[in-house]
């Protein structure tokens, strides 16, 4: 079995992570976790929340940077910020909503009391205090670096980071795709499904690409969708050969990767309403609106089916339908996998108040159907892993799928790796990017305002 | 069963009847009807519809969801909301929010055999109390408020979900039958691990 040994955290990162195969340690050794959320939870771009959730200056938003509390605000000066959410006095959090309007957060333990820029405002007693107050080290911490794509905002520790955009690459144009499906380009983040298992959080960024388990993994769902014998509906693509249809796998570089079944969809509007399986009000809105608005419901109705993408930024952001998934490690064995729904707007007057209600309400019952009858048994799968993890002996997990098959694989320009649906190849090289990172020696820093 | 265009839907094949004004009616149905000046304290009543929500526990623990079915009317709503108000399921996704049809999907799909989440299936023993009945506008309409404490025995270990259920009931043909069933779990904007069994 594995031992330790000196250097990059004392362990072997090149006998852990071998071209075909994976140490089941990677999953379930709580240091390695620890590792993590400093080499991968601070050294690279991380979603933080997205912009539709703090819309005005003074909202704000908590959440984590790994395991690191935060406030994602937007200031009383419309920047936004992530802010530590930890009182710099004796290190309370400050803030214990999940969202609000404030410019201002009081610690609850002895009242020092901060601006949402995180420069003190002021303490009790001051007069008890040599110290003076002006001095930097008082103001809250926050992360350094915040920077926002379309909408999304990410945020890092590494000063030596490149930019957002050069982190991203490639992945911003199926991201971009994504987001420029909706009127205007423009989504607004609504309430959420929200699961947790008992599993590592790679268990899920693995699955979300991942071809290969739709069959099987899903098929109490794939039998329930078809179980009127209507014709072809969400999953229905990987019944025979998913390899040989046109959908596809992509792995763009950093981790980030994504696959797409839009090219197996009709090319017209309503081909994608037209897979789109059971959801409650479907066939009443479908008619009223075809009634409506003759030809152009098809495309209108299209804005509530789920857009056939799965689209992974590395390490914990996944554009899956219409879902903006979040995945949040809790420990080396626990993960919250967060379902945002989205709704879209009128940006251009185009679709009319009523008819827009109409399609939302529909899109959020589209966007329950998944999580409800789907991912639960992927859930259940990830924690099933984390149970089989503990075969001590049986140490390794194959991520070899298409391996040594070039003639499955083509590379463009940009190293853009393109294959089958079903294929492993983006975990095997998002994997090879998180051993580096775990290899390396980030600089991590949290700036405070002068 | 009738083809689409036709006027009477099969609510378990087709999906009519989640309509602007059936959302609207249930909004309000659940808006501000928990008022001690509604309470029912008629006994007889009260019993009646305690009765019925023990039934509907039993027949759920025991996966008797047919006979379950049959406490419903055909056009029902199983609604578990994602936010601790119950929110407006036209604006927000909820954490369930089912009508007949996908309702017997849940079914169907526990039936496969391949519904992983529940292979096992979960054993359930559900407790319910404070049933209070609250009168409405109309005479063949009741709301209850019950709370419960749902024990559910899944992979290896016993859980316990808890909050209270908002029940409408409709009277037809003599006998209440449930035409919406909103459940609030106490942690429903938490993270919730493996939420697949019907509350
Ligand atoms: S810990 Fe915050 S004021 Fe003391
Ligand atoms: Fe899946």
């Amino acid at each position: 079995m594995l031992q330790r040994s000196g250097n990059g955290g004392g362990y072997d990162w090149d006998e852990l992570v071998q071209p075909d195969r994976v140490h089941r340690l990677i999953y379930a050794d709580p240091e390695i976790f620890q590792r993590e959320l400093t080499h991968v939870f601070g050294a690279v771009w991380v979603y933080l929340a997205h912009e539709s959730q703090i819309p005005n200056n003074n909202d704000f938003i908590t959440g984590k940077l790994g395991l690191r509390p935060i406030i994602i605000c937007r200031d009383n000066d419309g920047k936004v910020r992530a802010l530590y959410n930890r009182c710099t006095h004796r290190g309370t959090t400050l803030c214990r909503w999940e969202k609000g309007n404030s410019r201002s957060f009081q610690c609850p333990y002895h009242g020092w009391s901060y601006l949402n820029n995180g420069r003190i405002r002021g303490v009790p007693w001051p007069d008890g205090y040599a110290v003076d107050f002006r001095d930097p080290k008082f103001n809250l911490a926050q992360v350094p670096r915040v920077e926002s794509y379309r909408g999304f905002i990410f945020g890092t520790l590494n000063m030596d980071a490149p930019s957002l955009a050069n982190y991203l690459g490639p992945i911003r144009k199926p991201m971009d795709e994504w987001i420029d499906r909706n009127p205007g380009g423009k989504i607004v983040v609504c309430e959420a499904n929200r699961l947790k298992f008992k599993g590592n959080w790679k268990l899920a960024y693995d699955n979300s690409a991942d071809g290969y388990h739709v069959i099987y993994s899903h098929r109490s769902l794939i039998e329930t969708e078809a179980r009127f014998n209507d014709g072809e509906k969400g999953m229905s693509y990987y019944k025979n050969s998913p390899d040989k249809l046109a959908m596809y796998v992509a792995y763009t570089g950093n981790g980030h990767h994504y696959k797409d079944k839009r090219p197996n969809l009709q090319k017209r509007d309503g081909g994608l309403w037209a897979i789109e399986s059971f959801h409650p009000g479907m066939e009443h809105v479908a008619e009223k609106l075809r009634a409506q608005l003759g030809a152009r419901a098809e495309a209108v109705l299209d804005y509530a089916g789920s857009e056939p993408m799965n689209i992974n930024v590395f390490p914990n952001l996944s554009l899956l339908g219409n879902h903006i998934q979040v995945i949040e490690p809790v420990s080396v064995d626990e993960t919250n996998a967060v379902w945002y729904g989205t709704k879209i707007e009128d940006v251009d007057g185009t679709i009319g108040d009523d008819v827009l209600r109409e399609i939302n309400t529909l899109r959020m019952r589209t966007q329950e159907g998944f999580p409800n009858l789907g991912e639960v048994d992927d859930i259940t799968n990830f924690e099933q892993i984390q149970r089989g993890l503990a075969c001590l002996e049986d140490e390794w997990i194959y991520m070899n799928r298409g391996m040594d098959m070039p003639e499955r694989f083509r590379t463009d320009d940009e190293g853009v790796i393109y294959g089958p649906a079903t294929d492993e190849v983006f975990m095997r090289e998002y994997i090879m990017k998180w051993k580096r990172l775990m290899q390396s020696e980030p600089q991590l820093t949290v700036q405070r305002e002068p | 069963m009738n083809a689409p265009g036709m006027p009477n839907h099969d609510p378990s094949r087709f999906s009519y009847y989640v309509t602007d004004a059936f959302y609207a009616d249930l909004v309000a149905a659940y808006t501000d009807w928990q008022r001690d000046d509604r309470v029912v304290d008629d006994i007889a009543v009260r019993e009646r519809v305690r009765l019925l929500l023990e039934r509907e526990a039993r027949l759920l623990d025991q996966y008797r969801y047919e006979e379950w079915l049959t406490l419903y009317l055909p056009n029902f709503v199983y609604w578990v909301p994602a936010t601790p108000d119950g929110g407006d399921p036209r604006v927000q996704v909820a954490v369930t929010f089912d009508d007949r049809r996908r309702t017997e999907d849940r079914i169907f799909r526990f039936r496969t055999g391949y519904a992983w989440s529940q292979a096992p299936p979960s054993r359930t023993v559900r407790l319910i109390g404070n049933v209070e009945v609250f009168r409405t506008a109309s005479p063949t309409e009741l709301m209850v408020r019950s709370n419960f404490i749902t024990s559910e025995f899944w992979d290896n270990e016993t859980r316990m979900l808890t909050g209270w259920a908002g029940h409408r009931l409709m009277q037809q043909d003599g006998h209440w039958l449930i035409q919406c069933k909103q459940v609030n779990l106490i942690n429903c904007d938490q993270s919730l691990r493996n939420p697949s069994i019907i509350l």
